[in-house]
């Protein structure tokens, strides 16, 4: 189970990558793994406003659907064009290829709600 | 050991891939009148890439097609919540009758007073099977019959004043339910059961916001809800209704009636306990039963009985209106009929027991071998988990090799609350013979897991296809044919 | 009789296995208060012979196109069945199969579904159509929802000229979810009035849906009216009652339709008193992850060969639960396979030359009572295979005087339209021959007082 240590994450399985005020997002290693083979991904468009805890997209393997809920607030300023056409890329590499949206955040302060590595890793095993 | 197997299983092309053009398989009398064509405009030219085919290839194209099938009519189809028991042919030639397959619903009513005879009667058996004093079988299907009984249980409340907001249901309830709710309006609430659904929990939800509960019961783990006497008090004490899926009505039938437990609508499922056939998928229908107090608000119209005749009463004005066109699913009504009429009182009743006595059969002599989550008695079907499956093996892949050894498989991964839960629920018609050598396969499918988990893994290899690439028909819907695609 | 095989011995064996002394200990966590007291209170059972012989009665008391000649219509239709069609469908590994869930055993459902789903994009001239609905009035009522859906709009226009169960179901579907339904006039050709088509139509809207042909037989002009629908933003539905008409009448799909639903009962099912039919549903590509019901897709198996499997199901309620695309769990399978299995059987020639019939025999009924006194025929727009007749004395008398003489001569209109006192529907199939249709309108010629 990959779990970047530069990244932070949340409790619905969420990476967060921070970039001075921007987030790239994805799902992780976890995720892409309990879902199975993933067969299609909704963005929103860019421009769309996100509110913390709220979902803004979905993704879908042939036995589950998942919401997509956003770490922080703000908007979103670029998806990844790739995914709809490639689902299966968040399969294969979650963390790069795999990345979702990146959202301009509203207030740095929501991302002290983030977990670190090592908290995600406690929370996994805590969850099993 | 029932070993899967075939004799000689042909390949068989798409209908269309057959097509010659100025094949036919058809006759028509010559046209005895001018013939006359709508306006050019209208008109379409021919339908491309139609079937041309002759009535041999016809016949031996879906000859083939079923071939590849599995039916009750092949085996043991020990699907849970499904109730496949045996369909009987009598059941078919009854509905077969002329002057009952060819009956048009808007024939009059004085011209129609057999077929309205029979729909009268089967309200009034199902009515008595159940308990409720006012039954409707309008619902095309058991969701359709859900959808029907929760409008109902909204419209009731929006006469009292206040639709209410929510619905309470189980988190092992089908997966029908909360989609019914919300097409009525209402928010879901999950509320979590173990083994069975707590009346203390029930209550601890119960606002005078809540509209109903749903509740399955027997509940989808096979186990009688041993509260729900209490738990329906508790939701009456605010106000509230209590909704059941009869999926499971094959367990109870003169042993129980939902409506003494204090349930105020449930809906049947006639492909289900009544042994109409499921076709593949469908035609059944949903009859649903209600309260005194329910029944105005069923759809229209419903049939009375006035002066020795049947008449329709469409003068309904608290009704939710249709939800689909015509009486109901008449063909299907026939074959419930006729079963129930052969049956009576003593047939349902061992029907039911026979059918309790079957999966606690296959409980007692699998429980050594596969994990029971829930120890509660078992009525007619049993849920195991995947616990005991050994060299990385999952429930899909135990499933798989059942029909390796010449079974369908039970139901999988259903209710959810129990890991890659197995389902099985064997019906009264099953012999113990039968019943013997599918727990005989299943035990040994559990030691082939610990043994060489590949047989599993790689299963089913004795069928004509081995396992679909689902994510590619997802990722890349091809959902039909076209002539000259690109690969 | 149960269909029950246990023998006592069976039974004692099997409860020695389980570990209990009597078939009441099974039930013993079921609280004694609420157990049954006595047997249910039903009929004794019946033998197969004597049950056949009650049914043999029953039916007696039904008119049907065997005991009458039938000019019935109205969304269910007296067209001719093949033997072939009954024969194949009644083969058990088919009708006494579950929904293909397990893939590998059930590729003769799937394929068949596959070929259905073909069958009915290439008639209505759609690009994917799902696994079929239970008829073609709660089919109508999902693609009202679907529209709302699509267009996340909550007004719905529809025309009153379609099909009024139709209608109603829509209206009862809609009822809880807080959506407008506005019905739109017909005018005096039985057509759609274009002018309160354009008055309602805004950018409020969800959904239009229109009868093709409607329920009075008339042909509506579906291509004038796609243009207006999309310019709002809205989605045409078009609800297809009588499927036999897509042999010669342009498909709704060219047409410019969003959405496309009608019943397929005419293509080899029974009337059986208006159940089981089969609905069907077909939309463009683009539209498809907002599809109710199943689908069947083509896929591979492990060694590369071609199979067939339900896809696309996580918009289906036992993944999406109270997200689903709709609560719908079955389709009508086994309808769905002789609507299949008849259109294999007529092919492109014999389901145009079926729908020339039905219209020619029509005109030509249409024809003879225009020339009759005492009755006229009020709609001027072309129709296919049923049309309106209004009559001079009370169609009650009309209709009984025709079944005096054997011929179930119409539907009457007042039920639904209360302003129709004078006007009944009368339907002309392929199965009707020239003779048929002569005592008809003899029928309806001798009563004048």
């Amino acid at each position: 189970m990959e779990i970047p240590e530069e990244l932070r994450f949340t409790e619905d399985h969420e990476w967060v990558l921070v970039e001075e005020d921007v987030v790239t997002v994805g799902i992780t290693d976890f995720a892409q793994e309990s879902l199975g083979d993933i067969v299609f991904v909704e963005l929103p468009n860019v421009g769309t406003k996100v509110e913390a805890g709220k979902a803004f997209g979905v993704v879908e393997s042939v036995k589950a659907v998942s919401d997509v809920y956003a770490p922080v607030s703000g908007q979103i300023v670029e998806i990844n064009e790739e995914l709809p056409d490639a689902p299966e890329v968040i399969n294969t590499s979650p963390y790069e290829d795999g990345w979702m949206v990146k959202i301009k955040l509203e207030d740095s302060s929501e991302l002290d709600e983030l977990m670190d590595a090592d908290a995600y890793q406690e929370f996994l095993e805590n969850e099993e | 050991m029932n070993i899967g197997t075939t004799g000689l299983s042909l390949n068989e092309k798409l209908i269309f891939e057959h097509s010659r053009p100025g094949r036919q398989g058809f006759s028509l009398p010559e046209l005895d009148v001018p013939e006359a064509a709508l306006p050019d405009e209208l008109t379409r030219e021919e339908i491309r890439d139609f079937p041309e085919v002759s009535e041999v290839e016809v016949v031996r194209h879906f000859t083939r097609l079923s071939s590849w099938n599995y039916g009750v009519d092949s085996g043991f189809y020990p699907l849970g919540s499904c109730t496949m028991k045996y369909n009987p042919k009598v059941n078919e030639t009854a509905a077969r009758k002329p002057g009952l397959a060819y009956i048009h619903p808007y024939t009059p009513a004085a011209l129609s007073q057999g077929a309205m005879e029979i729909i009268y009667r089967l309200e009034k058996m199902l009515g008595e099977i159940s308990g409720f004093p006012a039954v409707t079988l309008h619902p095309a299907a058991g969701a359709h019959g859900e959808l029907t009984g929760m409008m109902v249980i909204r419209a009731f409340h929006e006469k009292q004043g206040n639709p209410r907001r929510k619905v309470l249901i189980p988190d092992t309830a089908h997966g029908t339910n909360p989609a019914s709710a919300i097409l009525c309006g209402y928010e879901v609430v999950s509320i979590p059961s173990d083994g069975y659904l707590s009346a203390e929990e029930v209550a601890a939800h119960m606002d005078d916001e809540v509209a109903a509960l749903m509740v399955t019961n027997p509940n989808t783990l096979g186990l009688f809800e041993k509260e729900i006497v209490e738990i329906c008090a508790a939701v009456h004490a605010k106000g509230g209704l209590v909704y059941c899926d009869g999926a499971n009505m094959n367990a109870l039938m003169g042993i129980c009636k939902p409506a003494d437990l204090g349930i105020d609508v449930m809906h049947f499922n006639l492909h289900k306990t009544f042994s109409t056939p499921h076709g593949g998928g469908g035609p059944g229908a949903g009859p649903v039963g209600v309260t005194t107090d329910l029944e105005p608000f069923l759809p229209n119209p419903r049939i009375r009985q006035e002066n020795d005749g049947f008449l329709w009463d469409e003068n309904r004005p608290d009704a939710i209106g249709r939800l689909r066109a015509y009486h109901g699913n008449f063909g299907i009504l026939v074959r419930a009929y006729t079963y129930i009429r052969m049956l009576g009182a003593e047939g349902l009743r061992r029907t039911s027991e026979m059918a309790v006595l079957n999966a606690n059969y296959i409980r007692a002599r699998l429980e050594p071998h596969y994990h029971l989550p829930y120890k509660q008695r078992s009525l007619h079907e049993v849920v195991f988990s995947e616990q005991h499956l050994k060299g990385g093996c999952h429930t899909m892949d135990a499933a798989k090799r059942l029909i390796d050894y010449g079974f369908h498989p039970p139901t999988v991964y259903f209710p959810l609350v129990v890991k890659g839960a197995i389902m099985i629920e064997p019906t009264e018609t099953e012999t113990r013979e039968s019943i013997d050598e599918f727990c005989d396969a299943m035990i040994r499918i559990a030691e082939e897991s610990g043994e060489n988990p590949e047989l599993l893994k790689r299963a089913p290899v004795n069928t004509r296809t081995r396992r679909m690439d689902e994510a590619l028909a997802a990722r890349k819907p091809k959902l039909r044919w076209e002539k000259h695609a690109k690969e | 009789m149960a269909f029950t095989p246990h023998t006592g011995n069976d039974i004692a064996q099997m409860l020695k296995v389980i570990g209990v002394d009597s078939i009441e200990g099974l039930f013993d966590e079921i609280p004694a208060a609420v157990r049954c007291q006595k047997a249910l209170d039903l009929p004794a059972p019946l033998s197969e012979s004597e049950i056949l012989r009650e049914l043999k009665n029953l039916a007696a008391g039904n008119a049907t196109p065997e005991t009458h000649i039938s000019f019935l219509g109205g969304g269910t239709y007296n067209h001719f069945i093949p033997a072939v069609v009954d024969f194949l469908t009644s083969r058990g590994e088919f009708a006494t199969a579950y929904t293909p869930y397990q893939s590998e055993i059930s590729q003769g459902t799937l394929q068949a579904i596959f070929e259905f789903q073909t069958l009915i994009c290439q008639l209505t001239g759609m690009e994917v159509a799902n696994a079929s609905m239970y008829d073609g009035a709660s089919a109508c009522a999902e693609a009202a929802l679907m529209a709302a859906r699509l267009t996340r709009r909550k007004k719905i226009l529809m025309s009153r000229a379609l099909h009024p169960e139709y209608r109603e179901t829509v209206a009862t579907y809609c009822r809880f979810l807080e959506m407008a339904l506005i019905e739109l006039p017909f005018n005096e050709n039985g057509v759609t009035s274009l002018e309160d088509l354009q008055a309602h139509l805004d950018g409020q809207t969800a959904g239009v849906i229109l009868g093709y042909p409607n329920f009075f037989g008339v042909i509506e002009n579906i291509g004038s009216l796609a243009p207006l629908v999309q310019g709002q933003g809205a989605k045409l539905v078009v609800a297809v009652q009588e499927a036999a008409s897509l042999g010669i009448l342009k498909p709704p799909g060219e047409l410019g339709a969003d959405i496309v639903v009608g019943d397929g009962q005419s293509f080899g099912i029974p009337p059986a008193f208006g159940g089981p039919h089969v609905g069907f549903f077909a939309v463009r590509q683009k539209d498809v992850r907002s599809i109710p019901g199943r689908l069947a897709g083509e896929t591979i198996d492990q060694e590369g060969k071609r199979g067939f499997v339900l896809t696309l199901s996580t918009r289906e309620q036992h993944i999406r639960r109270e997200k689903a695309t709709s609560n719908i769990c079955s389709n009508h399978g086994l309808c769905a396979l002789m609507a299949t299995v008849y259109l294999s059987l007529l092919g492109k020639e014999g389901l145009r030359k079926v729908a020339i019939h039905n219209h020619s025999k029509t005109e030509y009924a249409k024809k003879e009572i225009a020339a009759l006194n005492g009755f006229s025929l009020p709609f001027a727009a072309p129709t296919f295979n049923e049309f309106v007749v209004e009559a001079e004395e009370p169609v009650e008398q009309v209709l009984d005087r025709l079944e005096k003489k054997g011929i179930l001569g119409g539907i009457a209109l007042r039920p639904f339209h209360a302003e129709m006192g004078k006007r009944f529907l009368v339907c002309v199939t392929e199965q009707n021959s020239r003779g048929d249709i002569d005592a008809l309108i003899e029928a309806l010629a001798g009563g004048k007082s």
